[in-house]
């Protein structure tokens, strides 16, 4: 176990469990770096990283620019707002014109699904998708399983429950594949509507009652409402969704156990989760956060490492 | 053809003595002086070498280093290189840094090292501990301060340290790469 199965990290369907254990590993000795005073390592300084991002991002495209510059990498931002796609340029043409400046790794974000598998079939590079429209984003997955192992020791036999809009969620995706490969059960919760019709094939059990599912879990992920990915009304209101499907204390105390509470960003505060329960003791939101610049200097170290 | 034995277990012990006397010469009580371990195999000679100094000396300072982000044969390996632990919970501003390492072959690893240290202080002097130093293999003017043995070596040959804790006797072996 001393390299990665694949040559671009697409999505977490094509990584083994050896993969995953191999990119924790790496992860912690980034932990460490990155806990320093001096935070860099020259290990990619002769790389040079184009992000390419075709869909708006903070938390993301910070996250993946700090890896890079800590692992020394010569990195060039693109952004599609301020870009020649505007002009009419395809995908393959934006990125092949990139790649003859001699580029070794693209980061890309795209809003349609299987933009980073389109492209790695159509271009001699190493990609890395950080989140392909309502499909997979497979850094964030990564970062909240170390997250939770960093917590509960491992996740074998643990119930995880991932609670919201199913349907638009790329991150649900990217952690069901994770914690299931990882030994967890997983259950999904949320309106009917925002729940995708044939996910009970992904072995997942679903469930429509929010108390319910939590006093199944361990651990609960709250997802937000991708509202701009909605073209019609999924659910009545906002304020009933809340009262169906928000996370708030009263409904916490009346479990009567600790769960650990995750969120990838960006939250609506007082509609998924209040304010009380985001900032609590119970919440990894922050560390997540924290853990998600050393997954990706993982990741990137390690693909890097198979570029000749 | 087999391996051929180099040093027995009472030579290691000879040397590993003797290193400790001329680290306790040099060093006096320690107080200015820390003792950083090069990852992974650095770690079993530091160590027998602090159960020696602790007899003199009890502000002794272990820290652990592991080289392998900073080293330049990345992306040149057939494989990647693999990270051990890094702890280092102490300051080295303005202390002496006594690198430890089994063999000195190259020279690669040491830069690399020095290189590392870099990010956890600037100190007043860096020195180098070898047990065994391939002298004529290096790539790089770099040289140990304290060394248990010189070993003239090919290049194709490959020069193993064995540690009690971990291959069950103390010995160095002097193996033949085809």
């Amino acid at each position: 176990m001393s390299d990665l199965s694949v040559n671009h990290l697409l999505g977490i369907k094509y990584l083994n469990i050896k993969d995953l254990k191999l990119i924790f590993q790496t992860t912690d000795h980034f932990k460490e770096v990155i806990n320093r005073k001096i935070k860099k390592v020259p290990s990619l300084r002769d790389v040079t990283i184009a992000n390419l991002f075709f869909e708006n991002s903070t938390r993301t495209k910070i996250s993946f620019e700090l890896a890079q510059k800590r692992l020394s990498a010569d990195v060039v931002n693109f952004s599609s707002s301020s870009s020649s796609v505007k002009k009419g340029e395809t995908l393959i043409d934006t990125v092949n014109n990139i790649l003859s400046m001699k580029v070794d790794m693209v980061v890309i974000r795209h809003p349609s699904p299987g933009a980073s598998v389109f492209l790695s079939k159509n271009i001699n590079s190493c990609i890395i998708n950080a989140g392909d429209g309502t499909h997979e984003h497979p850094t964030q997955a990564l970062l909240d399983a170390y997250s939770l192992i960093e917590r509960l020791g491992q996740l074998k036999n643990k119930k995880i429950l991932i609670v919201g809009d199913i349907l638009h969620s790329r991150v649900a995706l990217s952690n069901i594949f994770t914690y299931q490969k990882l030994g967890a059960e997983v259950m999904v919760c949320g309106p009917k509507s925002l729940i995708p019709k044939y996910i009970q094939l992904l072995d997942v059990k679903v469930e429509t009652d929010l108390f319910k599912a939590l006093k199944w879990c361990d651990a609960v992920n709250m997802l937000r409402i991708q509202n701009e990915r909605m073209s019609e009304s999924y659910f009545p209101s906002i304020r009933e969704y809340v009262q169906q499907f928000g996370l708030n204390k009263n409904i916490l105390d009346s479990l009567n156990k600790e769960i650990i509470i995750m969120h990838p960003g960006p939250i609506n505060r007082g509609v998924e989760i209040t304010s009380e329960v985001a900032d609590s003791s119970q919440a990894i939101i922050l560390d997540q956060v924290e853990n998600g610049v050393a997954i990706r200097m993982a990741v990137m170290y390690l693909l890097a490492s198979k570029l000749y | 053809m087999s391996p051929k034995k180099i040093l027995n277990a009472k030579q290691i012990s000879t040397i590993l003595h003797r290193l400790s006397f001329q680290l306790i010469e040099d060093h006096n009580n320690f107080s200015d002086t820390v003792i950083i371990a090069i990852q992974p195999r650095g770690v079993y000679l530091a160590e027998r070498i602090m159960e020696l100094l602790i007899k003199d000396c009890n502000e002794m300072k272990l820290g652990l280093l592991d080289v392998t982000f900073y080293r330049d044969d990345f992306r040149r390996s057939e494989k990647v290189l693999k990270a051990n632990k890094t702890k280092i919970n102490f300051s080295i501003e303005n202390k002496t840094v006594i690198l430890i390492d089994d063999v000195l072959f190259t020279g690669r690893s040491i830069r690399a090292a020095m290189d590392a240290l870099q990010a956890f202080g600037r100190p007043r002097a860096v020195q180098l501990l070898n047990l065994i130093d391939r002298r004529f293999s290096r790539e790089l003017p770099i040289q140990p301060d304290y060394c248990g043995t010189q070993v003239d070596s090919r290049l194709n040959q490959r020069v193993k340290v064995c540690w009690k804790e971990k291959d069950n006797e103390d010995a160095v072996y002097l193996f033949k790469n085809s």
